[in-house]
This record gives structure tokens, C-alpha cells and sequence, in this order.
């Protein structure tokens, strides 16, 4: 307990030691916050639950909050669900069946044009389906008739720019825009068009055969910029992986470090404590160890056998008790050794065992602390780095993950920084805080070092 | 006179064979490191095939190997052309048999295994699967050695860049323990945590995305340049961002640590009395700070250098250099598993080859090889 009160009145004395026992301490916090807010399941399902869940986001836009360095505004998503009640419904009778109106209204104040317009369908009906037609009304008050359509049963979809007539007519009344930007350009357009501000009605007026039928319609006008984190090519909202990334990440780097550097420190004991054969035969495997490519054996691995996070966490350990630490925690075993309360422990006849695990292993955890956090982000870097090689974990969503599909769908050429930058942040400074806190811990419990 | 004229001769033939016995000595103990890497290699080798053949992957690779070279034997044989295609088959069929038969694939994999260890240490990798080489050869040798200039001129000039530059940093910091700029490597240090292809994605942000003044990736320019000089200046201005990328991944570790050995070493009492001798800042740093460092050095860039070759697959991979490493990372993304096992065993070769010539050095360097103790 002393000890520990000491150690943390040491590190009040390295400022960079503050700050990465904050940044660590915030990585814990948001990893226990992420872990109970997004359970596994449900994160799961929006990282990997296919179109339907993620349909009514923007492609590939940055987050939200870089409209606030920038002069011209971009347009944020604006989904309108009749079902949530963001329609103004009205139905009347008609012949055997009825009409249905459903009108959206919204205000757009951006100054860009969205990114895509789509109009999702939800219908039942019993024998005919029903037919509707959608039509534009612009703030300046023109009308556009949009498309007319029949709703079959189950899901549709209406996708603005998929439709020829609607391309050909906003070309005969514009020009030769895409409909996201030639529904919203002012009249007359000057040499670079501004979409006009206002008040945007959508009215779909539809026709049904039967009193039983039932219209739902989701218009999507989608924006520029998504939330916090933007964004992927699959519409997917990064905040999922990058909030998963950080309990992933500290699970891989802490588990990977701690699995090592304790079976290391072990394997180092015995061989001091052993000596002779015991010890050469450990010092030989460590050299051939130390230079058994590990990337192209945990490549194989991942390739033909699993690329499970804990296969890959597992067989990491394995390779890694053999690891390059052992000769400083021999040197340090060699002396302790020597010291006499290993002697008298040896003279009432301790067990070698409980000499080992009682004397020699308990001296060494000061040195071993600063070790295993100084560890912990070439752990998280190698998750990372599997990932980015397209050897994640196939469920998981991590950081790494995120850097590889933002650079093999051409992410730098592409401008969309935010894409790779953000994962990387979070890799930085999650590598950075442990580092930090490590080496200033490697000076604080081994005070040789802090003479230099 | 005549004492002194026999004397001199006597005296030369001493240093001859103090020479002869220094040059015996490193002589040996390269022998037996060489000696020694051999069998990591091997047993590298070994742990290669054990896992990869875990899902028999290996014995699919030499039955496609077999198959491939018999198919072709029997098809550009002349004498069997007048055959039909079936009875060709038929012929096919059995000579495989009998070739899987003569070379024991009906055999335990204990035995099995020390034949494919044969192989892969005789970089006999067999053929590919889907992947080409660039002379359209399917042979996984042919494939991984044309790939290896690019990455040995890439590793090579960052290594040796990355020492010297080191080195020299080292030694000006060493000489200003304490100021700005050494508290900014100290400060800096933790940043050598993330790997080279890390600061590659934000270099290649920087510098190609952004300011647009350097390529990308890939090892020229497309098309290459006709004359040998452009060829050389395109190549050149392609490695900047790599060679970048490896040397801020690791500079500030090793700046930092080299610093504090010299610290370390100059602190000893020898240098005192150096200094108290009247000697010359440089004269003391070249002779007793400089020289007893350098075997610790050499072993503390030995890791530096092992951990980027480790790297390479996915460094590579970032900058589209056409090396050895993106080779296995197309093979990952192919599932062409000869090239996969054929990867990690030059890559087992690569490292053994790189601590090997870094064992030489330190024999040289360090005295108490030399002097046998």
C-alpha cells in the first residue's frame, strides 16, 4: 500500500505521466461506458446488419461538427418517417377504396445540395396495388411532379437519381444536374449554383383499391455531414467502430501485454533459479525466437485457421513467452539471486518452486509494471495492423478495421480524411497515453535510469 | 646491431600472428553464430510447415505441384500427341500416382514434414495458385525473388539512413544533456510505440493527398522513365515517403536511447581522466565514448531493424511498393497459399541473413570477441 501511495506521489512529478494515466484512465471509463451503453449484440447488428439498418444515412460524408469551421454550412440528413408521425396524413374515400396524402414538410437552411434524395415504401394491400404520385413544391412556390409509381407489396423504394424521366425533366427545366441538386437551386442559376432556403413541401398522394391498405413512406434527404464520427461506404455510422475499437483495443493490448511479459518474467526465473542447462536451453530458444517473422506466421495463421481476435491474442502470447524480455529480467534475477534472504530461504528448505514464485518473482514486479504498460500499444498497433491487412476479427468492429476499409476503398485519394484520420487519432493516442505513462513508470521504479 | 636487426623481424611476425589469431577468433565466432542462425532458419522453417500444414495445406501444394509438371510433361510430349484426350488423362492420372507414390505423400506426416522442410530450405515453394510473375512464371520462387530487390533496396537504404542519422543526432544530444532539444526526443519518444505504415497513411495524407508534391506509392513513376538517370531519380523521389515513414516511426526510440548510452558510458572514469589528459572533446568522444558504445548500439538497432522487416507486409502494403511484403499480402487477399508459405520462409531467410551480417559487424566491433574472453 505504501509503496503504491509513494509510486503515485512520484508520478505527480512527471507531467507526462499525468497525462497518460488520463488518457488511459479515459480510455477505461469510455471502454466500461461503451461496453454497457452498445451492448455486444446490439453493436453487432449495426456494424454488421446489412442495408436495412443502415439505409436512411449518407455515403461516405465526415461528421457533423466540421461545419463549424466552415463558413458555408453543409446540409445535416433530414429523414422523415410517416410512421414516427413526420407526415401529415390524410385519407378519404374513394370509389371502393381510398386516397391517401401524406406531405412533408421541411425547412432547409444549407448551403449546399443534399447528397441523395430516396423515398422508402411500406405497403400492404389486399387484391390491386395501390398508385401514387409524388410531386415538389419548392419555397419560391413551383411545383415538380416528381414520379408516378405503384406500390407493391412490402418494402420499395424510390431512388431520385435512379430515374431516367425524372433526369430527363429537371434537365428539360434546369439543365444538366443531378434531381438532389435540381430540385433545390434557385431559378436561374448563376455560374455556381446555391440551393434556395427554405420551406420544402413533398406531397405524395396515392390511390388505394381497398379500404384496408395501408401507406407508409420514409423520405430521406440525405446530408453532407453524419454525426459525431461521419459516415463509411456502406453508410455504416463510424461512432459504432470507433467506440467499440477502444474496449477491443485495451482488451487485445492489456490481455497480449500482460499474458507475455508475466510468462516471460516466469520462464526468466526459473532460468536463473535452475541454472545450467535449464538456463542455456532457455537462452537459445529466446534467440531463435527473437527472430521468427511473427507477422508472416500470425498471417497464416488468420489465413488458415481463424482470424478470431482471441485465436490470434492466443497464438501471439505463445510466440511471445520466449520474448526479448527475458535477458533484462535474467540480469535482474541474477542479482536477487545472490541476495541472503534467498540463501536463508534455501537454508530452512523452501521448495525451488516457492523460492521461485515467493522470492525471486515478487522482487521483479516493480520493473514489470513499467514493462507491460510500455507493451500495450505494439499489441494494439499489431491488432491493428492484422486488421489492415484484411485479417480483423470477421465480427468485431476495431479501429484497424476502419483504417483498412477507408484505404481500400481509396479513402487518401479520395480526400475523405476524416475516414482514416479518426481511427488513427484514437490508435495515436491510446499508443501514445500507455507509452507515456510507461516510460515515465520505467523511470519512477527504476531510479538508475532517472539520473539520465 | 645485429640483436636489433634480428629483433624488428621477430616483433612484426608477433603482430602477424596476434593478427592472424584476431582475424581466427571473429573467423569462428561468426561460424558459430552462422551456424546457429541455420538452425533457427530451420526450425523457423519448420514451425512454418507445422502451421501451415495443420489444414494440409502443404500437401495440397506439392500435389499441385506434381500435377502441374507431369500436365505439362505429358502434353508437350510428342511422342504422345497422336493420343486422345482421355486415354491422355488416363496416362496423367497414373504418372501421378506414381510420382505422389515416389515421393512418400502416402507416408506419416513425421516423415512428410522433414521433406517439405527439405523443400522450403532449397526454396523449392512450388507453384503458385493464381498469382503470376512478372514473366508470367506461376513458379512461387520466381514470383517472391523478383520481388525482392525492391523491398531489399527499400529496407536497405531506411536502415542504413536510420542508423547513421541515429547516430549523429545521438551524439550532438549526448553532448547537450538537457537542453530543448533533448527533452523534445525524450518527450517524443513514446511515438516510436505505432509502427512505420502508420506514419506512412499520414505522410501519404500529408504529402501526396494534400500538398500533392510527392507520389503515393509504387516503386516509378507510370510509365517508367526510358533513361536510366530519370528511372533512378523517379525511384528516388518514390522512397522519400517510405523512408520517411520507417525513420519517424523509430527515430525518436533510438535517438533517445543511443543518447543515454553514450551518457552512460561517458560518465566512466576513464573519461575523466581523458579530460583531465587534455584531450579533445572529439578525441575523447571518437575514442572512449563512441568505440565502447557502438556493440550496444549494434545490438539495440539489431531489434530496431528486425521489427521493420516484421512490418514489412503491411509497410509495403500502405506505399504499393512492389516487394516481398505486399506479394503475401496479395497472396493473403488470394488465398494463394503456396506464395503464403513461400513468403514466410524468405522472410525466415531475410531476417536470419539481416542478424547475421549484424553479428559480423559486432565481432569486429566489439573487443572482447577479438581477444577471445
Amino acid at each position: 500500500m505504501q509503496t503504491v501511495k509513494d509510486a503515485l506521489r512520484e508520478i505527480r512529478r512527471y507531467p507526462s505521466a499525468i497525462v497518460g494515466l488520463l488518457i488511459v484512465l479515459m480510455l477505461v471509463v469510455l471502454s466500461i461506458y461503451v461496453v454497457i451503453a452498445i451492448p455486444y449484440r446490439e453493436a453487432i447488428t449495426l456494424w454488421r446488419g446489412g442495408e436495412g439498418t443502415w439505409r436512411s444515412l449518407p455515403r461516405t460524408v465526415p461528421p457533423a461538427w466540421i461545419n463549424t469551421f466552415r463558413s458555408q454550412k453543409l446540409p445535416e440528413t433530414i429523414d422523415l418517417d410517416s410512421r414516427k408521425g413526420a407526415a401529415e396524413r390524410q385519407e378519404a374515400p374513394l370509389g371502393e377504396g381510398k386516397s391517401v396524402t401524406l406531405l412533408y414538410t421541411f425547412d432547409y437552411q444549407a448551403d449546399d445540395f443534399p447528397r441523395e434524395i430516396n423515398i422508402f415504401f411500406e405497403t400492404s394491400y389486399k387484391e390491386r396495388a395501390p398508385f401514387a404520385s409524388i410531386t415538389w413544391y419548392t419555397p419560391d412556390g413551383r411545383e415538380i411532379a416528381i414520379a408516378d409509381l405503384a406500390l407493391q407489396a412490402g418494402s420499395t423504394s424510390y431512388r431520385f437519381a435512379q430515374d431516367d424521366k425524372l433526369l430527363r425533366r429537371i434537365r428539360r427545366q434546369v439543365g444538366d444536374v443531378p434531381p438532389e441538386v435540381g430540385l433545390f437551386v434557385a431559378p436561374n442559376p448563376p455560374e455556381n449554383p446555391r440551393p434556395l432556403k427554405g420551406t420544402y413541401r413533398v406531397k405524395i398522394q396515392a390511390t388505394a383499391f381497398d379500404p384496408e391498405t395501408q401507406i407508409d413512406a420514409e423520405l430521406v434527404v440525405y446530408g453532407k455531414v453524419h454525426g459525431i464520427a461521419g459516415t463509411d461506404h456502406l453508410r455504416r455510422d463510424l461512432k459504432i467502430a470507433l467506440l467499440w475499437g477502444a474496449p477491443v483495443a485495451l482488451a487485445f493490448g492489456l490481455l497480449a501485454a500482460a499474458g507475455t511479459t508475466i510468462t516471460t518474467m516466469i520462464i526468466a526465473a526459473i532460468g536463473v533459479w535452475f541454472s545450467g542447462v535449464v538456463d542455456n536451453l532457455i537462452q537459445r530458444i529466446t534467440e531463435i525466437v527473437l527472430m521468427l517473422p511473427l507477422l508472416p506466421i500470425l498471417i497464416m495463421v488468420g489465413t488458415f485457421y481463424s482470424r478470431s481476435i482471441w485465436v490470434i491474442l492466443g497464438v501471439t502470447i505463445l510466440l511471445s513467452i520466449f520474448g526479448s524480455g527475458i535477458k533484462t529480467y535474467r540480469a535482474v534475477f541474477m542479482q536477487i539471486r545472490e541476495s541472503p534472504y534467498v540463501e536463508a530461504a534455501q537454508a530452512y528448505g523452501a521448495s525451488d518452486w516457492r523460492i521461485i514464485f515467493r522470492y525471486l518473482v515478487p522482487r521483479i514486479v516493480p520493473m514489470l509494471i513499467p514493462n507491460l504498460v510500455t507493451l500495450i500499444p505494439s499489441y494494439v498497433f499489431l491488432e491493428a495492423s492484422l486488421a489492415v491487412l484484411g485479417l480483423g476479427d470477421p465480427q468485431l468492429p476495431t479501429w484497424g478495421k476502419v483504417i483498412q476499409d477507408a484505404v481500400a476503398n481509396g479513402a487518401p485519394y479520395k480526400a475523405l480524411y476524416y475516414w482514416v484520420l479518426e481511427p488513427s487519432a484514437l490508435l495515436m493516442i491510446t499508443g501514445l497515453g500507455f507509452a507515456m505513462l510507461g516510460f515515465s513508470l520505467d523511470r519512477i521504479f527504476n531510479p538508475r535510469l532517472r539520473e539520465m | 646491431m645485429s640483436e636489433q636487426a634480428v629483433a624488428i623481424p621477430r616483433k612484426k611476425v608477433q603482430s602477424a600472428s596476434f593478427l592472424q589469431s584476431t582475424f581466427a577468433r571473429i573467423l569462428r565466432y561468426t561460424l558459430i553464430r552462422g551456424v546457429t542462425l541455420f538452425i533457427t532458419v530451420i526450425i523457423g522453417v519448420y514451425l512454418t510447415v507445422l502451421v501451415a500444414n495443420m489444414g494440409g495445406y502443404v500437401d495440397q501444394i506439392r500435389k499441385g505441384d506434381i500435377r502441374e509438371t507431369i500436365t505439362i510433361q505429358v502434353m508437350n510430349n510428342p511422342a504422345l500427341r497422336n493420343l486422345g484426350p482421355d486415354a491422355k488423362r488416363q496416362l496423367i492420372e497414373e504418372k501421378i500416382r506414381l510420382e505422389e507414390h515416389r515421393l512418400g505423400l502416402d507416408q506419416p506426416f513425421l516423415i512428410r514434414s522433414f521433406r517439405f522442410l527439405e523443400n522450403a530450405l532449397t526454396l523449392r515453394l512450388g507453384f503458385a495458385q493464381l498469382m503470376n510473375s512478372n514473366s508470367g512464371s506461376r513458379q512461387v520462387k520466381l514470383i517472391l525473388l523478383e520481388r525482392l530487390p525492391a523491398t531489399l533496396l527499400l529496407f536497405g537504404i531506411a536502415d542504413i539512413f536510420l542508423f547513421f542519422l541515429s547516430l549523429f543526432l545521438a551524439l550532438i544530444l549526448s553532448r547537450q544533456y538537457g537542453s530543448f532539444w533533448d527533452r523534445l526526443f525524450v518527450v517524443l519518444s513514446p511515438t516510436s510505440s505505432a509502427p512505420g505504415w502508420f506514419y506512412g497513411i499520414f505522410l501519404i495524407l500529408i504529402f501526396a493527398g494534400w500538398l500533392r508534391i510527392l507520389p503515393f506509392g509504387d516503386l516509378v513513376d507510370a510509365p517508367a522513365p526510358q533513361s536510366r538517370l530519370l528511372y533512378a531519380l523517379s525511384v528516388g523521389k518514390h522512397l522519400i515517403l517510405p523512408i520517411m515513414a520507417l525513420t519517424v516511426s523509430s527515430i525518436f526510440l533510438s535517438v533517445y536511447s543511443w543518447r543515454t548510452f553514450f551518457l552512460i558510458y561517458s560518465s566512466e572514469d576513464y573519461v575523466e581522466l581523458a579530460k583531465a589528459k587534455g584531450l579533445s572533446g572529439r578525441a575523447i568522444e571518437r575514442r572512449y565514448i563512441l568505440r565502447p558504445t557502438l556493440p550496444t548500439i549494434v545490438t539495440n538497432f539489431l531489434l530496431t531493424v528486425i521489427s521493420l522487416w516484421t512490418g514489412a507486409p503491411i509497410f509495403e502494403t500502405v506505399f504499393n511498393w512492389p516487394g516481398l511484403g505486399r506479394a503475401l499480402y496479395q497472396a493473403v487477399g488470394l488465398f494463394d497459399v503456396p506464395v503464403i508459405v513461400g513468403s514466410t520462409v524468405i522472410f525466415a531467410y531475410l531476417l536470419a541473413i539481416t542478424v547475421f551480417l549484424l553479428d559480423i559487424i559486432y565481432a569486429i566491433l566489439d573487443p572482447r570477441v577479438r581477444v577471445g574472453a
